[in-house]
């Protein structure tokens, strides 16, 4: 073994996700030739064929990273989730998904019965009378055929296996996968469990806007305002996510004159984001009469969607009850 | 419900007014429910909506959150951002499926310990009927089964 140092070992997967993840680490353009050349790819189901038995044919540890993103919603998730987990090195929880649960822990809002229902049976865009749902298992003459099957709801990937490195945002900075990717090659990783390719801070502390005092007569939808371009937005009615948010995404909402969403996750040091979001955000309301100031956050629509757009399934209470 | 069912209620009394008011309730040997136990915050502008989902989470069945009556802050205007931030919290509290009456704000004055006697024993009769909550076990069903 005192031969040629040998190339890194690296795996991509999806669990729950869109392939926003995938698109984001091709984006890092020449780079990814790099990649190529300093790593062997032994899973990348978007972009490479790989097979589920090539993988188990693996000795344990035998991968050096695998980037995971993708939240788990299914059996064939957290199969693969705890297959890769065993075959690897240093496991990365890869985007909002797989750090917090993501667009897809939104769905801990209702049960699997009603998602299967609307999907499936009651949509405007669905045959009137259709019956036919996906089932786990259905017999064919060959045989019998088996899909992986929906849990009752979304986790984020440390529910299910333990994580060495979470990398958020959605997706998250070329940039950032860069670092990344140059620090397991060089073995430069900071302590077990921390997040990576992030700031300390908050969107806010490196938001440009300027911030006097807030206090909010209305709330807007960013359509429904000409927003002035230098003044913080929250400033304006607008709901931002920014003082609750981990920073390190370069404030690119904000900067193209967005509201921060949250992608990046709770700021350090931040429980809940939700909780912090309803606490900044109603704090400002300029007004001491309850009934009025229940008409002011009557503007604000869909405060789940808001308070924990990407992070429902890491929030304290996980899921509707 | 069960007969016997007993629910642990978390309090957050801010420090001036409504803490001063439970405290007067004792002094008067008033006699109300036992299921309150009492944290002391130096305002209600200091409840942050964390408080309240890690109450829940941790096994309260219910939160009632005291401060001064408005206008009586004693720093003028801290029970206001309470008021504000209580309808937003309750509507995520309401998406999460947590009953209304789990979680309550009521504003109680140094003067008011027959008020607080009072408060306390409506909010214990109300979770009473409904029985424990249901976060934790939730959460620990979902870890046990997919």
């Amino acid at each position: 073994m005192e031969t040629a140092k040998k190339k890194l070992q690296i795996a991509l997967y999806w669990g729950a996700a869109c392939g926003g993840c995938d698109v984001a680490v091709l984006d890092t353009n020449e780079f990814i030739l790099d990649v190529a050349a300093l790593a062997d790819i032994r899973l990348w189901p978007i972009a490479i064929d790989g097979k589920y038995k090539d993988v188990e044919a693996m000795e344990d540890g035998e991968l050096d990273l695998v980037l995971f993103n993708g939240a788990v919603r299914n059996s064939e998730n957290e199969h693969i989730a705890k297959l890769l987990r065993r075959k690897s090195k240093v496991m990365v929880a890869f985007g909002s998904c797989a750090h917090i649960g993501g667009i897809p822990g939104l769905a801990n809002q209702v049960t699997k019965e009603e998602i299967l229902d609307r999907a499936y049976l009651n949509n405007p865009s669905i045959e009137p009378g259709n019956r036919t749902v996906p089932l786990p298992e259905s017999h064919v003459e060959a045989g019998s055929l088996e899909i992986p099957y929906v849990y009752k709801r979304v986790y984020k990937l440390d529910d299910i296996v333990p994580i060495d490195y979470y990398v958020p945002g959605c997706p998250p900075l070329p940039a950032q996968i860069k670092n990344v990717l140059v620090a397991v090659a060089t073995g430069n990783l900071p302590a077990r469990g921390s997040v990576v390719g992030a700031g300390h801070r908050t969107v806010c502390d490196d938001c440009k806007r300027t911030r006097n005092e807030r206090k909010i007569k209305k709330f807007y939808r960013p359509w429904q305002i000409i927003q002035q371009p230098d003044t913080c937005l929250l400033e304006q009615g607008i709901v931002c996510a920014g003082s609750a948010t981990r920073s390190g995404c370069g404030v690119r909402c904000p900067n193209s004159n967005m509201p921060c969403r949250g992608c990046y996750g709770p700021a350090p040091n931040v429980k809940d984001q939700g909780a912090k979001i309803v606490s900044a955000v109603a704090s400002i309301v300029d007004s001491k009469d309850p009934a009025e100031i229940d008409r002011i956050l009557e503007d604000i629509p869909d405060i789940m969607g808001y308070a924990y757009r990407f992070g429902l399934a890491a929030s304290m209470l996980q899921r509707r009850i | 419900m069960a007969n016997g069912f007993e629910p642990k209620i978390v309090g957050f009394l801010c420090n001036w007014c409504s803490y001063t008011g439970a405290d007067l309730a004792g002094t008067s040997r008033i006699k109300y429910a036992t299921n309150l136990r009492v944290i002391r915050t130096m305002c209600s502008a200091r409840i942050d909506p964390t408080f309240i989902l890690k109450a829940l989470l941790e096994g309260a069945d219910g939160v009632l959150i005291c401060g001064c009556h408005p206008g009586d802050c004693h720093y003028v205007e801290g029970n206001y951002k309470a008021m504000r931030r209580f309808p937003l919290l309750k509507r995520l509290l309401d998406a999460y499926g947590i009953e209304n009456e789990r979680v309550q704000l009521e504003w109680v004055s140094a003067s008011e310990g027959r008020r607080f006697a009072e408060v306390v024993d409506r909010m214990t009769e109300q979770i009473k009927a409904l029985g424990p909550c249901k976060v934790r076990t939730a959460l620990d069903f979902d870890m046990a089964e997919r």
